[in-house]
């Protein structure tokens, strides 16, 4: 991590998007005591981490990427005995246990042993764990990483309904459509860097473009790049992927036809040509000169 | 990497209420225990089998086909070394699986330590509450085991009680062998969990005096100092001490190795933990 400065505010969903191995995890782990930082501070809910890591611990949710749920016991078991190791008397996390499966819809499985779950059923419980004992802050570490559709939906709503009663959410993902979607704010990290803050809306303004064309033809990507730049009206920049082009285009172009044009004029075969809003990725790419998914 | 914060900014930083930190460290046993309590067939097959088939072979198959007693033995005499010797067995095996191993598989592929050691607790409260969890059941596998090592072999071991020996030392020694299990699943992954069993558990086990009682290794000295650096050969020579008449190690010996070895093993069992907990 490198001079990394991140504040977020009571009540919102903070997105902290960036590609594998920008930092995410050690920074979440760093926030959530599970990783000391060589030098800097962090503070969650007024609590040092560094100083008084059990102190903090009190008052961060954590669901990690990968499932830690208590194989040996029952959903209800996992969730009154993870109430339980956070202070609470048992009838209080007994109680409690029921309030947060009902919220996460896993009540009709409560007394199924864990490795009877599918993988939403699991992370829903994991969420359901992570909220038992009201923490400040919720951390989702990738949190739809390898769900099936539908599980990812029900999870994307879950996490609006605890952030509209008021869940304070920092969501970990390189999934810049679910960040996109989520956050009330979205910092894009890579390197160890903080490379832009604010909100989805605002990120996609920046890279002033109405429209993102994606185009793929039977060319060298850079001197693709070279040529579209030149050839299509109203292109405000080209990046050369792996296998395509990236023009950001302006409103008010007629990107389809200039590129037919193009095509005919230099025996381009195009591939495929995609054209989107501006995304967040496009924002990443923008930013980085590289796609978010590599 | 500067400054990261949530929320509000520092404020006074409050401290861990004791009283929460009681309630979770009897929920971290409780949770141990419950699943002893909903799996009894695991706690009960790593507990008799071994020391089973050792009281039934050695203790009861030998005599009877004129194997392994002399002149100088009797069926009683190898009873009775058998019984200390099983109860320091099963209270090892306790240790080994019910701390140790559990610990390799949780820090390995099903990562569940990860949400115990976010519990508002120093992570070394973690451990030690593992720990403790183990020497329970220690305890009480010698309470299963003791009546199989007093009616498997073809005679009756001789018994002789001591008390105030036996409600210290078992607590002991089984709090040693479930450090030993913290240490074990802390130094060691799953990857090389064979070569722990193959390499450290065998000669733990059998060149820990559990067999034959240390003073009889006069016949082969180097075997008999070597013994000594085994910590298994304090339980077996302890239980020795605690419920037979047989010759065995002075007490003044094995209280303060047994206090030195747990002593050591819980200290580089935690110093471990921490360092597979946090980065």
């Amino acid at each position: 991590m490198d001079g990394l400065d991140l504040s977020v505010r009571r009540g919102e969903v903070f997105g902290l998007l960036g590609p594998n191995g920008a930092g995410k995890s050690t920074t979440v782990g760093m926030l959530t005591t599970g990783v000391v930082p060589t030098a800097g501070r962090a503070w969650v809910a007024g609590i040092d981490v560094v100083a008084q890591p059990a102190v903090a611990r009190q008052h961060i949710g954590v669901v990690p990427q990968h499932n830690t749920l208590d194989r040996s016991l029952t959903v209800r078991e996992n969730l009154v005995f993870h109430g339980r190791f956070f202070g609470m008397r048992t009838a209080r996390a007994r109680a409690q246990a029921d309030v947060v499966l009902e919220r996460v819809a896993l009540a009709h499985v409560a007394d199924k042993p864990v490795p009877a779950l599918s993988g939403g059923m699991a992370q829903r419980l994991m969420i359901a764990r992570a909220i038992m004992h009201r923490p400040a802050v919720l951390f989702l570490d990738e949190p739809t990483a390898g769900l099936d559709p539908q599980s990812r939906i029900a999870l994307h709503d879950i996490v609006r309904e605890l952030n509209a009663a008021g869940q304070t959410v920092l969501l970990i993902t390189h999934d810049m459509e679910e960040a996109d979607q989520l956050s009330d704010r979205v910092a894009i990290i890579d390197h160890g860097r903080l490379l832009a803050l604010d909100t989805p809306a605002a990120l996609k303004r920046s890279v002033d473009a109405g429209t993102v064309v994606k185009v793929a033809a039977d060319a060298e990507p850079a001197a693709l790049a070279a040529l579209l730049q030149a050839a299509v009206p109203g292109v405000r920049d080209a990046h050369a992927l792996e296998n395509a082009v990236l023009l950001t285009v302006g409103a008010d172009h007629a990107v389809f036809p200039a590129l037919a044009a193009v095509a005919e004029r230099d025996h381009l075969a195009l591939r495929d040509v995609r054209i989107d809003e501006p995304t967040l990725e496009t924002v990443f790419i923008r930013l980085t000169g590289r796609e978010l998914r590599d | 990497m500067d400054t990261i914060t949530t929320l509000r900014p520092p404020t006074t930083p409050s401290r861990l209420p004791a009283a929460k930190v009681r309630t979770a460290f009897v929920a971290l046993l409780a949770r141990d225990l419950t699943v002893l309590w909903k799996r009894p067939g695991d706690f009960i097959a790593r507990t008799i089998v071994q020391p089973l088939l050792f009281v039934f072979v050695l203790g009861y198959v030998s005599p009877k086909i004129g194997q392994g007693f002399s002149d100088s033995t009797s069926a009683t005499q190898i009873a009775t070394t058998l019984l200390a010797g099983m109860l320091a067995i099963v209270t090892l095996f306790q240790g080994v699986f019910a701390v140790g191993m559990p610990l390799i598989q949780e820090f390995g592929y099903t990562r569940e330590i990860e949400d115990r050691v976010l519990s508002p607790l120093p992570v070394g409260i973690v451990a030690v509450a593992k720990v403790i969890a183990g020497a329970l059941q220690g305890l009480l596998a010698t309470l299963v085991v003791f009546p199989l090592a007093m009616l498997v072999p073809s005679a009756r071991p001789d018994l002789d009680v001591h008390w105030a020996v036996l409600l210290t030392l078992a607590p002991l020694a089984a709090l040693m062998c479930s450090s030993l299990g913290l240490f074990l699943g802390t130094a060691f992954d799953a990857r090389s969990v064979t070569a722990v069993f193959a390499i450290l558990l065998t000669p733990l086990m059998f060149l820990g005096c559990t067999l034959y009682p240390w003073s009889t290794l006069d016949a082969i000295p180097w075997v008999q100092a070597l013994s000594l650096v085994n910590p298994v050969t304090y339980v077996s020579e302890g239980f020795r001490a605690a419920v037979t008449p047989a010759h065995h190690l002075t007490l003044l010996v094995i209280y303060p190795v047994l206090i030195g070895f747990t002593g050591l093993l819980l200290w580089q069992g935690l110093h471990h933990f921490r360092r597979r907990v946090i980065a």
